[in-house]
This record gives C-alpha cells, sequence and structure tokens, in this order.
C-alpha cells in the first residue's frame, strides 16, 4: 500500500467513527430484517387507514340498508355485508381506528405505570421493592385474560373499560422487566459515580438509568400491543368489550358467529384482519429485538 | 427436597390470600351494588337499605372481607344469584369439563411443540425449519377463538366430520369415575362412549393449544439450538454417542429445563384461552359459565370462579417449578 | 505395525461464511508415534484447534467443511470412513479433552454416568461394571473417594476436579491416541502443573500417544516430545523439542521464544511480535507471516515459501532458511 493511500484508508476510518450513531447503526439493521420492514410498512399503511377511515371506507360503519343483507363478497360489497346489511370492509376500515387505539393507549398506560413501580422498586429496594413485588406477584397468579374478564365483570361493559382492564393486567410485566433492567445497571460504576457526586434519585433514574432500559421496554411495547389487541378482540367476541353497533373487529366475530353456517365470510374477514395486524407487531417486536440488540438473534 | 416443597406449600398462603383480597376488592369497591342488581332498577330505597343489611353490606370492609375469607376457608363461596345453587357446586360440576380440555391442550402443544421445535432446531434453515416457523408466528398471531370458528367452518360445516358443540353425544355419557369423558370411557372400556367424547374433543383442543404450541415450539427451537452449541455437547459427540443420543439424551434433557416453565406459564395462558374456546364450542366448562355469570351479572359465581381458577393456577405453577428442580440437578432445594 | 500412528498429510479444513470462505486449516500436515507427544503451538486463531476436530471429525458442518487432505491412523484414511465407523473410533480409538472444563460435562447427568456411558457404548459392558470402571478411572486420575464422587453434578466440582473428569472419559476406554485442546489454559498455575503431570502419569501407563494443543510454550516443554508451529492454518516449523528451543528456524518461532518471560534476564521491555494475525479471508499473497516479519525481505512479500525438510525431522517454511522454502 502506498502512503496516500494508507493516510486515505485511515481517515476514511475516521470518518466512520464519527458518523457512528447507535440509532444510525439500529436503523441499519432493522432495514436489513425485510419482515419487520414489511410489517412496518404494513402498520403505517393501517394507521393511515384508520385515521382517514371515513374518507376511504366505501360505505357507512353503522347505517346499513337491510335489503342487503348478509350478501357475499362481490364487486359492489367487496367483503360482502352483514346481518344488518352494513358493508364488512367498512366495518373494518373502522375497526382498525378502535383495535390500534385500545392497542396503543392499553400499552402506554401499562408501560408507564410499570415503569414507575418497576423503577422505584428497583432503584430503591428494600420494603418498597417488597410491597410493590408481592402486589406484582399477586397480579401475576391470575390467567391475564381472566383477570381481565373479572375487571369487565367489575367494572362494566364498554371499550374505555377495556383499555382500562387491559392495561391492569399486563402491567406488572412491564414493571418486572424495568425493575430487572434498573437493578442490573443500577450498580454500575456510572450510576455509583453519579450518585456520589450528588445528584437527586429521579435526576439519576431518568438521566442514568433510563436510558439504559428503554431498548427492553420498546420491545415489550411492540409485542405487547399485539397481545392487546388479540385481548380487545376477545373481550368484544365475548360481549363484554366494544358494543354494537360500533364496529371492532372481535365484536364482528362475535355478532358474526350466529349466522357463520350461510355467511361464513362475517367471521372469516374480521378473522383476518386481527391475524395479520398481529402478525405485523409481532413481526416487528421481533425485529425491533433483534436490532436493538444483535446479541439475542438466533 | 420435603423441606423444599413444605416451604413453597406455605409460601402459597400469602398468595392466596393475596388473591382472595384483590378479587374481594375489585368486586366490592368497582361493582354495581348488589342490592339494585337482585332487585332491579325500581327498588325502594327502604327495600334496598333492608337488603344490604341483611346481606352485611353495611359492615366496615374488612369486617365484610374477614366474613368473606372465612366462608372460603369452609368452602363456601356464596351463592349464585342466576341459580340459587351454592357457588362451589356449579364451578364443580363443570370443573371436569375445563380440566379435560385443558389436559388435551396442554398435552397436545408441548408432545406437538417440543417435537417441532427439536426438529425446527436439528434441521436449522431446512423447509421443515420454514415452515414450522411460519406456522408458529400464525400460531401467535391467530385469535383462538377465531381459529375455532374456522375449523367449525371445515371441519363441521364443510365437510360434516366433527360436531360442532358440547362434549359428548346425548346419552353417550360413560360412567362418572373422574368426570373427564374420555378417561372414564378408556377406565370403563366404553369404546362407543371414547370416539364419541374424542371427536367432540379434538377441535377445541386443538385450537386452545394453537399459540401455546407455538410458543413452545419456539422456545424450545431457541434453547435447542442454543444447547447444541455448548461444549458437552461437543464432548458427547466426542465420545462416540450416536448423533440420536447426543440430541435426545444431552442436548434435549438440558433445553427441556427453560422450556418447562414456559409450558407452566402456558397453563395460565389455557385457563384464558379456554373461556373463549368454551364459548366458541358452547363446552360446558367452567369458563363459558363465567361469561354467562358475567353478562348476567352474577357476581358471587364470578368472584368464585376467578378466586377458584387462580388458586388452581397456583397450585399448577407450584408443581411446574418442582418439576424444574427435578429436572435441573443445579437447583438447590433452599 | 509402524511406529506411525497418526499421518495428516495436506489437511484442508475450510469455513463457508456468507462474508467469504476462511481456510482455517490449509495444507496441515504432521505424523505421530505412538506414545509419542506431540504439541501443536500457535496464537489463537492458527488453525490448531480446527486441526484437532478435524481429526476427531467434528467440525460444526455448516459452515465448516473437510475440503482436502487425509488422516492416517493405524493405516486407515479417517476422512473415507463412513460416520458409523468413525463413531467407534471416537472415545474409543481417539479421545479428546477440551479447554473449557467447566462447560464441557453435561450439567444435568452424574460425573460417573457420563463417563460410564464412553464404556458402555464402547465396550459393550453393562450398566453396573461400567459404573464400576468409572470410579476405578477416577481413581486413577486422583480424585479422593471416587465412589462418592461419581455420584456428584458437575456443578458441584472444581475446575480442577472437572478436568481430572475429563480425562477419565477420554482415557475410560484407553484410547491409542489424546488429544487435549488446551486443558490447562482454563486453570490455576498450580492445579495446571498437577494436570499436566497426571496426564504424563496415565501417559506412560497406558502408553497413550498425545497430541497437545497449546499457546503456552511452557507447556510445550514441560510434555512435548516434538512440536508443530502453525501460523494462520499452516504448519511454519517442526522440530523435537530440544531443537525447536535450542536453535528455532522460523522468524515466528524465534518471536514466540523471545516473549517468554525469563527470571535469570533482566529486560527492560518484553519482547513482542509486531502487529496482529491476518484476516484468514484476506490473506497476504506472499508468506502469511511476511507483513510482521521483522527480516522479511520482498521475495517473501510475493510469493509462499513450502513447508520442507531442512534435517532428518526438521522442517520449515521460510524464504529466509537455507533450503528452508522449496
Amino acid at each position: 500500500m502506498s502512503e496516500t493511500a494508507k493516510a486515505a484508508a485511515s481517515e476514511a476510518v475516521l470518518d466512520n467513527i464519527e458518523t457512528y450513531s447507535p440509532v444510525r447503526e439500529f436503523w441499519r439493521r432493522l432495514r436489513k430484517n425485510k419482515l419487520a420492514m414489511a410489517s412496518l410498512v404494513f402498520l403505517v399503511g393501517l394507521t393511515l387507514v384508520a385515521i382517514f377511515a371515513p374518507y376511504i371506507a366505501p360505505y357507512d360503519p353503522i347505517d346499513g340498508v337491510m335489503s342487503d343483507s348478509l350478501q357475499k363478497p362481490s364487486s359492489e360489497h367487496w367483503l360482502g355485508t352483514d346481518e344488518l346489511g352494513r358493508d364488512i370492509l367498512s366495518r373494518i376500515i373502522f375497526g382498525a381506528r378502535i383495535s390500534l387505539r385500545v392497542g396503543l393507549l392499553a400499552v402506554a398506560i401499562a408501560l408507564s405505570v410499570g415503569t414507575v413501580l418497576g423503577s422505584i422498586a428497583g432503584y430503591f429496594g428494600g420494603r418498597i421493592d417488597n410491597i410493590i413485588m408481592r402486589f406484582m406477584d399477586v397480579m401475576l397468579s391470575f390467567p391475564s385474560l381472566l383477570l381481565a374478564i373479572a375487571f369487565m365483570a367489575a367494572l362494566g361493559k364498554g371499550v374505555e373499560n377495556a383499555v382500562i382492564a387491559i392495561s391492569i393486567v399486563t402491567m406488572p410485566e412491564y414493571a418486572r422487566i424495568v425493575r430487572g433492567s434498573v437493578l442490573s445497571v443500577k450498580e454500575n460504576e456510572y450510576v455509583q459515580a453519579a450518585r456520589a457526586i450528588g445528584n437527586k434519585d429521579a435526576a439519576i433514574i431518568f438521566k442514568h438509568i433510563m436510558p439504559n432500559v428503554i431498548a427492553p421496554i420498546i420491545v415489550r411495547g411492540t409485542l405487547g400491543i399485539s397481545t392487546a389487541i388479540l385481548e380487545t378482540a376477545a373481550l368484544g367476541f365475548l360481549g363484554l368489550g366494544v358494543q354494537p353497533p360500533d364496529a371492532e373487529w372481535g365484536t364482528m366475530l362475535g355478532a358474526g358467529r350466529s349466522y357463520m353456517f350461510n355467511a361464513p365470510h362475517l367471521v372469516m374477514f374480521p378473522g383476518i384482519a386481527i391475524t395479520l395486524t398481529v402478525m405485523a407487531f409481532n413481526l416487528l417486536g421481533d425485529g425491533l429485538r433483534d436490532a436493538l440488540d444483535p446479541r439475542l438473534k438466533q | 427436597m420435603l423441606r423444599y416443597f413444605l416451604k413453597r406449600l406455605l409460601m402459597l398462603i400469602p398468595v392466596l390470600l393475596g388473591v382472595s383480597l384483590f378479587v374481594f376488592l375489585v368486586l366490592h369497591l368497582l361493582t354495581p351494588d348488589p342490592a339494585l342488581v337482585v332487585l332491579g332498577q325500581h327498588a325502594t330505597a327502604e327495600q334496598a337499605e333492608a337488603l344490604r343489611e341483611s346481606l352485611g353490606l353495611n359492615d366496615p370492609l374488612y369486617v365484610q372481607f374477614g366474613r368473606f375469607l372465612w366462608d372460603l376457608l369452609h368452602g363456601d363461596f356464596g351463592r349464585s344469584l342466576m341459580t340459587h345453587a351454592p357457588v362451589l357446586e356449579e364451578i364443580l360440576a363443570r370443573f371436569p369439563a375445563t380440566v379435560e380440555l385443558a389436559l388435551a391442550a396442554i398435552i397436545i402443544a408441548t408432545v406437538v411443540g417440543v417435537t417441532v421445535g427439536v426438529i425446527s432446531a436439528v434441521k436449522q434453515y431446512s423447509i421443515f425449519d420454514y415452515l414450522s416457523m411460519i406456522g408458529a408466528l400464525l400460531g401467535v398471531s391467530m385469535p383462538i377463538f377465531w381459529l375455532g370458528l374456522m375449523m367449525i367452518i371445515v371441519f363441521s360445516l364443510t365437510l360434516h366430520l366433527l360436531p360442532v358443540n358440547g362434549r359428548i353425544d346425548i346419552g353417550m355419557e360413560p360412567a362418572h369415575i373422574t368426570g373427564l369423558y374420555v378417561v372414564d370411557s378408556i377406565l370403563t372400556g366404553n369404546w362407543e362412549s371414547l370416539k364419541s367424547a374424542l371427536k367432540h374433543l379434538v377441535m377445541p383442543a386443538t385450537a386452545l393449544a394453537s399459540y401455546s404450541t407455538a410458543i413452545i415450539a419456539r422456545m424450545t427451537r431457541s434453547t435447542m439450538l442454543e444447547v447444541i452449541r455448548q461444549d458437552y455437547i461437543r464432548t458427547a459427540r466426542a465420545k462416540g454417542l450416536k448423533e440420536k443420543v447426543v440430541i435426545y439424551k444431552h442436548a434435549l434433557r438440558n433445553a427441556l429445563i427453560p422450556v418447562v416453565t414456559v409450558i407452566g406459564l402456558q397453563l395460565g395462558v389455557l385457563m384464558g384461552g379456554a373461556v373463549l374456546t368454551e364459548t366458541v364450542f358452547s363446552w360446558p366448562g367452567i369458563g363459558s359459565r363465567m361469561v354467562d355469570a358475567i353478562l348476567a351479572s352474577d357476581y358471587p359465581l364470578v368472584q368464585g370462579t376467578v378466586i377458584f381458577t387462580a388458586t388452581v393456577f397456583v397450585v399448577v405453577n407450584l408443581i411446574v417449578d418442582l418439576l424444574y428442580a427435578w429436572l435441573d440437578p443445579r437447583i438447590k432445594y433452599s | 505395525m509402524s511406529d506411525v500412528l497418526l499421518k495428516v498429510d495436506n489437511l484442508k479444513t475450510h469455513f463457508f461464511l456468507d462474508e467469504g470462505v476462511v481456510p482455517a486449516v490449509d495444507g496441515v500436515s504432521f505424523h505421530l508415534n505412538r506414545g509419542e507427544t506431540l504439541a501443536v503451538v500457535g496464537e489463537s486463531g492458527s488453525g490448531k484447534s480446527i486441526t484437532s476436530l478435524s481429526i476427531m471429525r467434528l467440525i460444526p458442518s455448516p459452515p465448516g467443511r473437510i475440503v482436502g487432505g487425509s488422516i492416517y491412523f493405524n493405516g486407515q484414511d479417517l476422512l473415507k470412513l463412513p460416520e458409523k465407523e468413525m463413531r467407534r473410533i471416537r472415545g474409543n480409538k481417539i479421545s479428546m479433552i477440551f479447554q473449557e472444563p467447566m462447560t464441557s460435562l453435561n450439567p444435568v447427568y452424574r460425573v460417573g454416568d457420563q463417563i460410564a456411558e464412553a464404556l458402555i457404548n464402547h465396550q459393550g459392558v453393562n450398566k453396573k461394571e461400567a459404573m464400576e470402571k468409572a470410579v476405578e478411572m477416577l481413581r486413577l486420575t486422583g480424585i479422593p473417594s471416587p465412589e462418592k464422587r461419581a455420584y456428584e453434578f458437575p456443578h458441584q466440582m472444581s475446575g480442577g476436579m472437572r478436568q481430572r473428569v475429563m480425562i477419565a472419559m477420554a482415557l475410560s476406554c484407553r484410547p491409542e491416541l489424546l488429544i487435549a485442546d488446551e486443558p490447562t489454559t482454563a486453570l490455576d498455575v498450580t492445579i495446571q502443573a498437577q494436570i499436566l503431570e497426571l496426564m504424563q502419569e496415565l501417559q506412560e501407563k497406558f502408553g497413550t500417544a498425545i497430541i497437545m494443543i497449546t499457546h503456552d510454550l511452557a507447556v510445550v516443554a514441560e510434555m512435548a516430545d516434538r512440536a508443530a508451529v502453525m501460523y494462520c492454518g499452516k504448519v511454519v516449523e517442526e522440530a523435537t523439542v530440544e531443537e525447536l528451543f535450542e536453535k528455532p528456524l522460523h522468524p515466528y518461532t524465534r518471536g514466540l521464544l523471545a516473549s517468554i518471560p525469563r527470571v535469570e534476564e533482566e529486560v527492560d521491555k518484553l519482547y513482542m511480535i509486531e502487529g496482529t494475525v491476518p484476516n484468514l479471508m484476506h490473506l497476504p499473497a506472499g508468506c502469511a507471516f511476511a507483513p510482521r516479519c521483522p527480516e522479511a525481505e520482498s521475495r517473501c512479500h510475493r510469493a509462499r515459501p513450502e513447508l520442507v525438510e531442512v534435517s532428518p525431522g526438521r522442517k520449515v517454511s521460510c524464504w529466509l532458511v537455507e533450503g528452508g522454502a522449496g
């Protein structure tokens, strides 16, 4: 290698060092994951569809034409109509609004409460830790869907209560993850150092500990959205969640069940919508995990 | 081992106490006034007050909880508002159906999940591996109640192979021994009943097992992949053992340790899922009963079912933990 | 029967990765006589462990594959044997102990069972006899109260103890060849000496030939009759241990020897070979050591030297040694 070539090479190395950033590295790895990228595109598309539902949906999701009831898929109604003559495609499009909103909202609530409780428990330890975690243990003693159903029984039917129920029953898991991460980060030298120079506890938690536990939280949260969507659909299916005539995928399945003998499309399409959405969140979550922590990749 | 077992058994007490308190608080603080539920909207204030007094609802909360707990310990879960029968009786009558469904599902999930996971790991990147991982992805993404509905459409309504609902054809019930129709049929040698019971069981159990099968297959695959890279697997090969012995004796036993925990956790998922599956297939278990109870605002029955199921779940998890300790000699019984 | 037990000839083991082909072992040749100890010396990445796994035919595949050469053991080419016959040799005629005693034993089985397994597998003895023999082997390796220890799990033992178990397991079928891949690297210095001594003692007792894979020249001096020095997947020098230490021919060998700290000489700075092992995927055109070699000439960068015999039993591959490069 000539001297100039050597110099150029070392400069290139320096350039690389200067432009290296974890976010960019993460994005580079995520982009290589085709399934995760496809899921991301799908979910962005679905979100847009949900936002612009009134402009996209070909028919009104609530008012149907009774004479058109239980039609098979056709050029007029791509996915057919339900027992009240409502266009199923339009109802699925509007249903995306509820599923995404409930999924995101439930995870946001569960994650915030879980993060606060988990970091308090992990950071302070001792009696506070004990009280919080014993409480979480009790919550985890219930099968999660069963507990959600119990909450619905207590709170009453409806979409707001579904959000509350789902966020309560999924919260302990976030608290556990955050507590575990906090415990492992807490003893690091730089956290000890921050404490030694007199930083306040809250400042230490937010400035030094949170950035390190954010990766597992994001991954778990993304996967948690799929759980939340599945549980919303389950509650809707059982007649405890979103109430008719509002369009929600699980509720549509529950209502369509009675007609599946002669109109199976009533239960086919909402299920496909749930499966695809949940699958996309699962794949995206897996992709995020691999991209954030390549060591975990199989 | 015995000491460990007793210690774990003692630890159940605070957990179950917490579970009861939790359910009690949730249902007493959040539910509407039971007096109104029983008497309806048009009851007079005096009537409601009298009923509240007679139900003990005017006592302080801790007195109510004490009474509630005392009753629980005596097996008194209260009476159903719908049928006026004791709640425990209602639950126990339907419990075997749920046990049969959940057992069948966990057996399917474990056998299929572990087998698929092991083959996928041993033949990593093969067509089998790709197909089964796609299947596993579907399994974790499909709502089990939707899968159940689809199975009914295909196998019952289209192919007419399997019955749509129920546990067994009417009049075919085997003599009652365990309450599990499949087991009782075998015990009494009643093959017609067995055939009928299995035909009814296969769809609900498969639908219920789908999610857990997928989770177990994924977990088995990833732990197997990790285990077959371990040094002691190389040692086993260096001993000149057959590949089958290396995989099934040396690798699988190690890979099963984390898988057992997952199977234990899946039992909870199955119990939740049973509510859905039972509703889809009109399976006469406690899950479908609970949904009915909720829709009818039958709070004592809901409360009893939740506590009962949580207790079963906690006890089953204890058993799984003991199994875990037996599988992994590194765990100290302390 | 000839004196030669093992003859490795032009062995090539390559790894086929997404990024390209890694020639981890690229034309290695050496031989081993009965009852002899050969040390294979080199830095990590020189291909010494891959060579030993190739002899056992335990290269993880994919991505690895033996792409050429032959390995004659008792006059039989191991690379041509069907897998079934190879299994009869593994753990029976040739056995192996590894670097990490902590992770080389299966954590869920008792150590006695793990030793007995080899005996049951190869010698057709029943469970009870095998267990008795396993206890006997443990006694031979100097483990106190072996009849109790045999029923313990690996996690109940220290690293040195576990390496003794590995040795007991490896020698239980009285193999003709023992391959020891850095058997003492992971152990404390005092334990190292004990393990080496034990290996020598058992070698005398059973007449086992040993291939000692190591990067530690002290181990070579202590244990070996002859040594083969490896660099970048090739043998660069082969000699008796005396010759090697007295008059190393290859600059790389000289570098290795010079980097041993000596008690009797006081030096300001320990000698260090400049640079690092090159990437095997992008080896230089000439001698692989040339970029780091203090004596390299232009021909060293142009063409690869062959391994040639410069005196009986003495081989080297270097342009700078008289007659040392074909």
